[in-house]
């Protein structure tokens, strides 16, 4: 066991991954001798040679036309795109493509590739550092999407997306990536390691933690929240400024949902309130709220909340303004005790 | 048997941190060298250009040869001027970022030349579609110091209302298309514009830029097929500075081609220029945009420089290229090239271009003044309801619902 950041988190999964398997290789715009822009494959070239982890031209449809050749080879690149902002030039090549090559071709081609991505805001990075897309994924059925909220997941997360023989699309909060970032920005963050999070404990060797399964983070009795990615930190401290009894569930990834998880705790709670950074119309927040609806329509006692960011780009001085921070959602929780 | 194994290349650059710097076999032209063919001449028979490089100033600051333009005194003065006033507002700018002032910044040291030849070049009714190393442009239009402060400060006077990242600009008054992050994405954007004047019997033309690295996006290649084959009236621009952050111009292709050959492919025009060289890059744009304005079509061309800065405030080049390779540049420094040359033609000194300076930092302090009075990131900024403002022509009920939502805390 080590203390990691997040980085140090992804980085350990990908040097395990490397060294154990072959047929593993890293490629990306700046991931090769500079070790990514935000430093995820420090190392690994020196490490591993030059073509297991490389450079590539500027061209995100290159990056992932590319992946999934090599996938259909019988590769299993992984790549980073350098921000999530920057996938929309590969759409096609996830959508069309890698999404379906299993399917089309009766099985014969698939695309066991990982599309690492840092995404969304906190930062300060304007209209395209910022955003979430994982609702445009989530959509295409035949990609995964997997969001982790903290170092141990990272690692684990990381290594069964690698592991897994379907196109993941890996989304890691950036604003997660040193601290557990909990939406307060004027407050000082702590660093992982010294924020006394267990998650922050790394095993140094190969684990998985298993794509589909939500994790509780906090059992509570009264409203169940939904979050991911960021929102986990935000949402606790939501939960702690209204003063309510939540459970909060970490969904972990989008696709596979763990429907069943997400079932009981509204059938014990009666409430619901869904978090999450994205825009809201047309985001996971509508789908989530679609499915507690259908599955768990008589145990609700009041309407199901979203919060979410709001219907504009990214915009960048209005960051605290966009951001869904711990206020909103406490003010939701609050309205979700008040109108049973 | 294993003579035939295939293995993977990766291109590598000559030197990284801690190695002497080498630009390998450059094949730089001489000052004059290259022919200047004329405006009307065809495509097919000026394939050779692509591989040569234009050079106007020589090493005594003396222009010679063919490509050699006429500009009057007084705007190789402005040009010179327009350089340092770029070079001075990003020294100050990026000091200001260090200073928590604003979230971002970019530098464009020693590219000065190209945005401010083209800028002065080109007519006030033709639009430049710029990448974020375009300052200069605006510079030589005389863009107000103060309203730039208020737009990298993104402060309630912010012309872009607070919405853009520092940098990704707008000015239309000045020609200048509005910017995104998104690499590349505005090319195309630049060659629609130019098909809309043609459309209209205007005389309007395009000038469009991507960095070396940006040239691998599909929309450089997109940009240039369409500009072929509707005879776009535009210049399309590689700035080659040979880093694309962290990774040299190799992974961009540059060891198999230059980027002007690329445009060959598509029949288009292409000139490889000395992007250092004020002169060359004002001859070069002169003689596509007669094309242009000819109704001949599109020009490519490559503007050779070096980036000599790190790419951005959340940049440090020292990890990745040898500290001192910029200096070792063999094109030198524009500003210094267009001041050698006023000096060669006695329409300059050494006490002047000091006293220049002084005085154009004195400028950018007092606009930086006036935008900090009004507030930098985070101490002041635009009504918030203009977060929910131009995302649509007319506001559907969600953004006035959330504006109020918002408004009303
Ligand atoms: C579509 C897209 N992909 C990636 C990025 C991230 N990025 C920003 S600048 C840059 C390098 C660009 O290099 P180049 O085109 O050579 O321009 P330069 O910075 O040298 O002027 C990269 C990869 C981006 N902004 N947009
Ligand atoms: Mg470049």
């Amino acid at each position: 066991m080590a203390l990691m950041n997040m980085i140090q988190a992804l980085n350990s999964a990908l040097d395990v991954k490397l060294d154990q398997d072959p047929d593993t290789l890293i490629f990306g715009e700046d991931v090769g001798y500079f070790g990514g822009v935000f430093r995820v494959t420090e190392g690994l070239q020196k490490k591993y040679g030059l073509k297991r982890c490389f450079d590539t031209p500027i061209s995100e449809g290159g990056i992932i036309a590319t992946a999934v050749g090599m996938g259909a080879y019988g590769l299993r690149p992984v790549v980073e795109i350098q921000f999530a902002d920057y996938i929309l030039p590969a759409f096609d090549q996830l959508i069309s493509e890698a999404a379906r090559l299993r399917y089309r071709s009766g099985g014969e081609f698939t695309a066991p590739i990982t599309v690492r991505s840092p995404y969304g805001g906190g930062i300060f990075g304007g209209q395209t550092h910022s955003q979430s897309p994982e609702a445009l994924f989530a959509h295409v059925t035949g990609l995964k999407t997997v969001i982790p909220s903290n170092p141990y997941d990272a690692k684990g997360l990381l290594l069964a997306s690698i592991e897994c023989d379907d196109p993941v699309i890996f989304l890691e909060p950036k604003r997660l990536y040193n601290g557990p970032f909990d939406g307060h920005p004027d407050q000082k963050l702590s660093t992982w390691a010294n924020s006394g999070d267990p998650k922050a404990e790394v095993p140094e060797g190969h684990y998985t933690v298993p794509l589909g399964k939500a994790e509780v983070v906090r059992p509570g009795s009264d409203v169940t929240v939904l979050a991911y990615g960021t929102m986990v930190y935000v949402a606790k401290a939501g939960i702690e400024e209204a003063g309510v009894d939540a459970e909060l569930i970490d969904l972990r990834s989008i696709v596979p949902l763990d429907i069943d998880t997400i079932e009981q705790s509204v059938a014990k709670t009666g409430r619901c309130v869904i978090l999450h950074e994205a825009s809201r119309y047309a985001g996971i927040g509508g789908e989530l709220s679609a499915l507690v609806q259908e599955r768990c329509f008589w145990a609700l006692k009041s309407p199901i909340e979203r919060v979410t960011g709001w219907d504009t780009p990214y915009p960048h001085a209005f960051e605290w303004d966009y951001f869904p921070g711990p206020k909103r959602l406490a003010q939701a929780l609050k309205r979700t005790m008040e109108n049973s | 048997m294993a003579a035939n194994r295939l293995d993977l290349y990766v291109p590598e650059p000559l030197g990284r941190p801690g190695d002497t710097p080498s630009f390998g076999d450059l094949h730089l032209s001489a000052p004059g060298e290259i022919r200047r063919p004329d405006t009307r001449e065809k495509e097919a028979n000026m394939r050779d250009l692509p591989y040569g490089l234009i050079r106007v100033l020589d090493d005594e600051g003396h222009a010679v040869g063919p490509w050699a333009p006429h500009i009057p005194i007084e705007v190789l003065h402005k040009g010179l001027r327009a350089m340092l006033l770029s070079r001075a507002v990003d020294e100050r700018f990026f000091r200001a970022h260090r200073q928590g002032k604003t979230s971002f910044y970019m530098k464009s040291t020693g590219e000065e030349a190209i945005g401010v030849a083209q800028s002065l070049m080109l007519g006030k009714g033709d639009m430049c579609f710029p990448t974020y190393r375009m300052l200069a442009w605006l510079m030589a239009r005389d863009y107000p110091l103060a309203a730039y402060a208020n737009h990298i400060f993104s402060n309630e006077k912010d012309p872009l209302q607070g919405r853009q990242l520092p940098i990704l600009f707008s000015a239309k008054d000045y020609g200048f298309y509005s910017l995104s992050g998104n690499l590349g994405s505005r090319y195309g954007h630049a060659v629609g514009w130019a098909m809309a004047s043609a459309y209209k019997n205007d005389d309007k033309i395009a000038i469009a830029y991507v960095g070396d690295g940006t040239t691998a996006e599909g929309n450089f290649h997109e940009a240039l097929t369409f500009a072929s084959v509707y005879h776009a009236p535009c210049i399309l621009c590689v700035t080659n500075n040979q880093w694309a952050i962290s990774s040299f111009s190799g992974i961009a292709g540059a060891n198999e081609t230059t980027f002007a050959a690329k445009g060959i492919a598509y029949g288009l025009p292409s000139l490889r220029v000395d992007g250092n060289d004020f002169l060359a890059v004002w001859a070069a744009t002169e003689w596509a945009a007669q094309r242009a304005r000819a109704n001949m079509g599109a020009t490519l061309i490559e503007l050779f420089t070096y980036r000599v800065e790190g790419h951005s405030t959340s940049d440090d080049p020292t990890k990745y290229r040898p500290a001192d390779e910029a200096s070792a540049w063999p094109l030198g420094d524009p500003v210094e090239r267009l001041k050698q040359h006023l000096i060669a033609l006695g329409e300059w000194d050494e006490g002047r271009h000091t006293a220049l300076i002084e005085s154009l930092a004195e400028e950018v302090k007092a606009a930086i003044k006036q935008g900090e009075a009004i507030g930098t990131l985070g101490k002041s900024k635009p009504p918030v309801s203009e977060m929910f403002e131009d995302v649509f022509a007319e506001p559907d009920w969600r953004i006035i619902e959330q504006r109020k939502q918002v408004m009303e805390g």
